[in-house]
């Protein structure tokens, strides 16, 4: 019989996320902290991101994504109090917090934690997801997978790539790609604006003349064993192909960069309730789940475009999760009372107008917390409110770009003032498009602007 | 349909690829050889726009082979951006070079690249792979 292991915080996943929740947890006075960790070592993908560009806000450095992760790394492995599974796989969560994982050398592994991080990440959509109609030859990849062949394994998966999407792993594998002598045709976006950062729209294909193709998508793909060629059509603004549009473009490689998905099925195991909309589980301020002492953080939770965001949420976790361990050291159901009455008194924020989601999706009311959101679409300026109180003006907005907004006392003075007692009620979030005050404006804006 | 950033002649706009804003740069040369910059929010994308016309740079990353390495790459940088119109060589320089493992984050795997007084170094550690057997 397997013996059941005990710990004050389990950490699941070693990547930016897991790694910063550690540390945080360790510096809240966890006394014992487990990571378990699928692959062979710590960093997540950040170790296949050899580009630069991570770090900027938290380090005021341009960092490689190995060395950001390596900015943790070696506190991790140094701290007695923080125990390492590698290649350790953890098959299930129940929502009393019992993990069972296979380990290389101890076989199956009970775990029983006090509190539970959920820093699993997230995984690339592929084209089933799609439905691209053609063939089914060799030579289809996701950005992330060819990243993982060129970087860590040393491969080259093709010498004439298109690449379907312009996410930011789409784009640096451009580059990439282009360094390393191959050809890259295209990068084909099915938007009519681009889904990547506008750096790496600049760095990545301006300066190497890599075309983008916006309002288009990939419509056939050709080739019986090996992908020979792909034909790519422009798209009307209900995202269908337009009839005469087709275009052959011959290739042996086709990346695909077309989204990533929070990685949650031990987050279901454990019924953890999820966001349709983000793809990971309801939060609050805390970051933790409806299912008291489980907490998420890091793009399990929802897809970043920075890092440096990643690891500031995983310290909020970690933090949050170690205060319910050591609370929790005398567990009753005194603790359990409570932990139903916290949550019955948080506020509920919805998306509104113009926006497709915000994070956290609860709140205790008076928490002075960030919000991030992103926009359903890009807009030159707007004004966000929540339930009628206005919080930011924000100009040139993309859903690319993740904004962050801190909620402070005299927004919630206001949001009483119009609503009253705010327990467990629901408010939105909208970003208005802000009517735009020639006078105040540079000429160019103005020339942009809507009679 | 295509993104042309590059505007050529005197007037270019470009995308500031200082930070993940990205703010959209333009510069005009005055006839007296002044740069006129406008659009950046900060000190270094004026800067970046200044380079960007006068000498462009970029950071060069990318993997050199390892002998008895645990993995069979080490990713590389370049200590500071290099002239962009060196990326291409510094490849060809960088696909020739072996090295041993083990190798600290930091350490100087070719020094002075291309005559820039630049070096490559390791974006990581890299232990030597234990003799098994």
């Amino acid at each position: 019989m397997t013996k059941t292991r005990q710990t004050d915080v389990a950490i699941i996943g070693g990547g930016p996320a897991g790694l910063a929740a550690a540390i945080a947890a360790r510096k809240a006075g966890a006394k014992h902290v487990t990571i378990l960790e699928r692959s062979h070592e710590l960093g997540g993908i950040l170790q296949q991101c050899i580009h630069n560009g991570f770090g900027l806000h938290r380090f005021q450095e341009e960092l490689t994504g190995p060395e950001y992760a390596y900015r943790f790394i070696p506190e991790v492995q140094k701290d007695p109090g923080i125990e390492l599974y590698l290649n350790t796989m953890v098959l299930d969560l129940s929502s009393q917090q019992e993990i069972t994982a296979i380990h290389p050398d101890f076989g199956l592994v009970k775990l029983q934690a006090r509190a539970t991080v959920l820093a699993m990440g997230c995984r690339e959509r592929t084209r089933g997801a799609l439905s691209i109609p053609g063939t089914r030859p060799a030579g289809v990849f996701t950005a992330g997978t060819a990243q993982r062949f060129v970087n860590i394994d040393g491969y080259m998966p093709g010498k004439k790539v298109v690449i379907l999407g312009s996410g930011d792993i789409g784009l640096i594998m451009a580059r990439r790609f282009t360094l390393e002598g191959a050809k890259v045709e295209a990068v084909v976006e099915i938007m009519p604006y681009p889904a990547g950062l506008a750096r790496n729209i600049a760095q990545c294909l301006e300066d190497f003349d890599i075309p983008l193709y916006l309002s288009s998508t990939v419509t056939t793909i050709h080739g019986k064993d090996r992908v020979e060629g792909v034909t790519i059509s422009q798209v009307d603004d209900k995202w269908q192909p337009i009839p005469g549009t087709g275009r052959y473009i011959s290739c042996d490689t086709l990346l695909l960069s077309v989204g990533l998905i929070p990685e949650n099925e031990l987050s279901q195991a454990a019924n953890i309730p999820l966001d349709a909309k983000t793809g990971g589980a309801i939060v609050d301020e805390n970051r933790e789940t409806l299912i008291p002492g489980i907490f998420a953080c890091g793009n399990v939770l929802h897809v970043h475009d920075l890092v440096d965001y990643v690891s500031e949420e995983a310290e909020i976790a970690g933090e949050a999760a170690t205060r319910y361990a050591l609370s929790k050291a005398d567990a009753d159901a005194k603790a359990n009372e409570r932990d139903k009455g916290r949550k019955a008194q948080q506020v509920v924020i919805k998306p509104g107008e113009n926006v497709r989601y915000v994070l956290p999706q609860r709140l205790t009311p008076g928490a002075e917390a960030d919000l991030f959101l992103r926009v359903t679409q890009p807009m030159e300026a707007i004004t966000l409110y929540l339930d009628g109180v206005m919080l930011a003006r924000k100009r040139q907005v993309r859903p690319s770009e993740m904004l962050k907004i801190r909620l402070r006392p005299n927004h919630w003075e206001n949001l009483r003032q119009n609503r009253g007692d705010l327990d467990g009620k629901e408010i939105s979030l909208t970003a208005a498009l802000q009517p735009t005050q020639p006078t105040r404006l540079e000429p160019e804006t103005v020339r942009g602007a809507r009679p | 349909m295509t993104i042309d950033g590059k505007t050529k002649g005197n007037n270019r706009k470009m995308t500031c690829i200082t930070c993940p804003t990205g703010c959209q740069l333009e510069v005009r040369g005055g006839a007296d050889g002044e740069l006129e910059i406008t659009g950046f929010q900060c000190r270094r994308g004026e800067e970046y726009a200044r380079n960007e016309v006068l000498n462009p740079k970029r950071v060069l990353t990318t993997t050199v082979k390892v002998r008895n390495g645990v993995l069979p790459l080490l990713p590389v940088r370049t200590a500071k951006a290099i002239p962009k119109g060196l990326l291409e060589r510094s490849m060809d320089t960088l696909a020739d070079l072996e090295i041993q493992a083990p190798v600290r984050t930091g350490d100087v795997i070719l020094a002075n690249l291309l005559d820039t007084g630049i070096d490559v170094i390791a974006s990581r550690d890299m232990e030597k792979v234990s003799n098994v057997g």
